[in-house]
């Protein structure tokens, strides 16, 4: 059975100036109810991996440097 | 034999799965009746942001606070709410220990909104009685359970989704296999009890946007309990009963007309009229508030543009940093502004739940589940309408009983065969180089539910719904996982497919309507007491079938009048309809 792979536009957005995942910080990746947060492997900062949020905000408000923003999802907008 | 490598074993006396509201708890309640005794707490995410309270909560929606209700009168409304099949005695149970834990929730830092006297600010919104307790600034309570949890040191495993209950040869709980989310391992624990508190089943339906994940309930509530309390021969009930909420169109979050209406704010229809005498949550107003969406008269909105600047003010500041706080981000998307508009809104996809509604793992007045060792609490049981609170009370109860159980027991004999096996059932997704990715399989599972066993019910789109859910069962043996993430979703997949097969089952066994329209069943449109005033049960039978019973309705604590009966036949309001 074939598989394709599909685009999708995520709705939680990480400042990468502002995270500071290299310096060990995992507080969005830890909170998510999901896990749909992880680091990017090629740079380094936090992003979302998975198109699978709930828009409950955790990661947003436990961030010490402001760095994430949630959107509400394209579908629901 | 030996278990092979790739398995890790942890014995516990005591397990709580699922760290949201009930777990924690119950994992601080047995740990208080038990300080030796070892107790996990296992969490599929991570417990110090899980669940349906992870961003607070608005709200005590069902508080019996001596001076406004009793013990007595609550039971008596949550009997009417629920068309009398019900446990009175658990509702009994959980409305006596009500006080108690806002009282033990209040010392631990809960703040609790009262009124200039120092008296809780009690609100009315239920049908008869006054149950509401606001907590505009509940923001903290996920904080301070977890305080309690590392007070107490209970171990915490955060990122394992349970998967599987064992039962020792006598047929006791005995422990669980799980599997972690980020690693893809398998992590047996063995315990001489256990408690689900996994919450409701929220991810059966499809809301109306087709976000899989923009669901009423957290979606990491996704009926892994309801699941495995049935492959371990527990039994379940009410599921006829569906969960289906009033809510925010598309956000899918709670409209809020109960931290609304006692400010003066409504549902409406689309001339701004009330419609509904009541905006508490029950099977008999969800089916007026279905009528007005389909009717001529819909939409149906959440109406405040009448209401004061203050108050507006006073609304958003609760809406929009509580509970759901990306609400206003939402309204702010399309121009919605409280002041000048009405909200519009719509109804929620269906689940099984027992803090709204009924539906759930089959549990008693001491928590415990059909088979011995297991306990349920919360969202996932069965004590109907239980809410927060009613999660705190049995989380509780269940904590305690379940550290009763284990007291004395050994550790049992571990099920190598049946470990095995379920490993590499568990394990098979990743194992595969191509097949159906577990998105596309729930999707469909999802749209199934929505076609075919969402009220209205009818037996011959529920029959053709069932059958294509029993065809996709050769679908699993195919699903494909890229990586442990996608092997999480795979597995809970499998468990949204089973409950929405329970849902189908469930629903065609019950053949009369009850519960408004929550089991509004067009072939059998009267409720027949005759019949059918009793709960019916689904559970697993010698050969591994789906099938249900019926359990008589224990004898009433708290007798009706016969003009009490009706009270929440009589939702809509007279002028309007
Ligand atoms: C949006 C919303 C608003 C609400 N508003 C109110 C309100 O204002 N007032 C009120 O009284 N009630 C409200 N409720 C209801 C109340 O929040 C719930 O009834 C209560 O929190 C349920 O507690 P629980 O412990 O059963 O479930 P939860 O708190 O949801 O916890 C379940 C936990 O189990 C975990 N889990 C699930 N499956 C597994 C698995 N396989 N392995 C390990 N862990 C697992 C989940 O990750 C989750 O942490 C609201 C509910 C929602 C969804
Ligand atoms: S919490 Fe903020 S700083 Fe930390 S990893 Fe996430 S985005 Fe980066
Ligand atoms: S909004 Fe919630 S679900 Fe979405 S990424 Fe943040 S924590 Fe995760």
């Amino acid at each position: 059975m074939p598989i394709a792979s599909q685009i999708s536009m995520v709705p939680v957005v990480v400042d990468d100036d502002k995270c500071i995942a290299e310096k060990g910080c995992r507080t969005c990746i830890d909170v998510c109810p999901l896990d749909v947060l992880w680091i990017n492997e090629e740079t380094g900062k936090a992003h979302m991996k998975y198109d699978e949020c709930w828009y409950c905000m955790p990661c947003e408000t436990d961030c010490p440097t402001d760095a994430v923003t949630v959107n509400i999802p394209y579908l629901l907008r | 034999m030996n278990l092979p490598d790739d398995i890790e074993v942890k014995d516990i006396d005591i397990l709580i799965i699922g760290g949201g509201t009930a777990g924690p708890m119950a994992a601080v309640a047995a740990k208080e009746k038990n300080p030796d005794a070892s107790v996990m707490l296992l969490e599929k995410a991570n417990v110090k942001r899980s669940g349906a309270i992870s961003m607070g909560m608005d709200g005590l929606n069902n508080a019996v606070v001596p001076g406004h209700s009793t013990p007595e009168d609550y039971v008596k409304e949550i009997t009417i709410a629920n068309d009398g099949v019900l446990l009175q005695k658990g509702v009994m149970t959980y409305a006596e220990n009500s006080f108690a834990m806002i009282q033990k929730l209040d010392k631990w830092g809960v703040y609790f909104q009262k009124d200039e006297t120092g008296e809780y600010d009690m609100k009315k919104v239920h049908h008869l009685g006054t149950y509401v307790l606001p907590m505009p600034e509940g923001h903290n309570i996920k904080k301070i359970l977890y305080r309690r949890l590392r007070r107490h040191r209970v171990t915490v495993e955060n990122r394992y989704q349970a998967i599987r209950i064992l039962k020792d040869a006598e047929g006791n709980a005995c422990g669980c296999i799980s599997l972690n989310s980020r690693t893809a391992e398998i992590l047996v624990i063995r315990a001489k009890s256990v408690v689900m508190c996994t919450g409701a089943a929220g991810r059966i339906g499809l809301p109306a946007s087709g976000y899989l994940f923009g669901t009423y309930e957290n979606p990491s509530n996704c009926g892994d309990g309801h699941s495995m309390a049935f492959h371990c021969g527990a039994e379940l009930t009410g599921l006829e009963c569906y969960q289906i909420n009033p809510l925010l169109k598309d956000y899918n979050g709670p409209a809020c007309a109960y931290v609304t209406g006692p400010l003066g704010g409504y549902t409406a229809n689309s001339k701004g009229d009330r419609f509904i005498e009541c905006d508490y949550w029950s099977g008999q107003m969800m089916m007026e508030f279905y009528n007005e969406l389909q009717g001529g008269n819909g939409p149906v909105f959440l109406k405040l543009d009448h209401l004061a600047e203050e108050t507006i003010q006073e609304i958003e500041h609760v809406l929009h940093t509580n509970e759901r706080p990306s609400r206003g981000r939402f309204h702010d998307g399309r121009g919605v502004d409280y002041r000048t508009k009405m909200v519009e809104m719509h109804i929620s996809e269906i689940g099984f739940c027992a803090g709204h509604s009924a539906s759930g793992v089959w549990t008693n007045e001491k928590g415990e589940t059909t088979v011995p060792g297991l306990y349920g609490a919360g969202d996932m049981a069965s004590i109907p309408h239980s809410y927060m609170l009613g999660a705190f009370v049995f989380g509780e109860i269940c904590g305690v009983n379940a550290a009763e159980f284990a007291e004395g027991r050994e550790f049992a004999e571990l099920d190598m065969d049946f470990i095995i096996s379920e490993r590499d059932r568990i394990l098979a997704p990743m194992k595969r180089t191509d097949g159906i990715p577990p998105s596309q399989f729930e999707y469909k599972v999802r749209r199934l539910v929505n076609d075919y066993l969402q009220p209205p019910k009818v037996t011959k789109k529920m029959d053709i719904g069932l059958q294509r859910l029993i065809a996709m069962e050769d679908d699993i043996q195919h699903l494909f996982a890229r990586d442990a993430h996608e092997l999480l979703r795979a597995n809970e997949a499998q468990h949204v497919y089973d409950c929405a097969k329970m849902a189908a089952v469930a629903s065609m066994y019950r053949t009369e309507s009850r519960w408004g329209l929550y089991h509004h069943y067009v072939d059998h449109p009267e409720t027949n007491n005759e019949d059918w005033f009793c709960h019916v049960q689904l559970h697993k039978n010698e050969d591994d079938e789906m099938v249900c019973k019926t359990r008589p309705i224990d004898p009433y604590v708290v007798e009706l009048d016969d003009n009490e009966k009706n009270a929440y036949s009589q939702m809509r309001v007279q002028q309007a309809s």
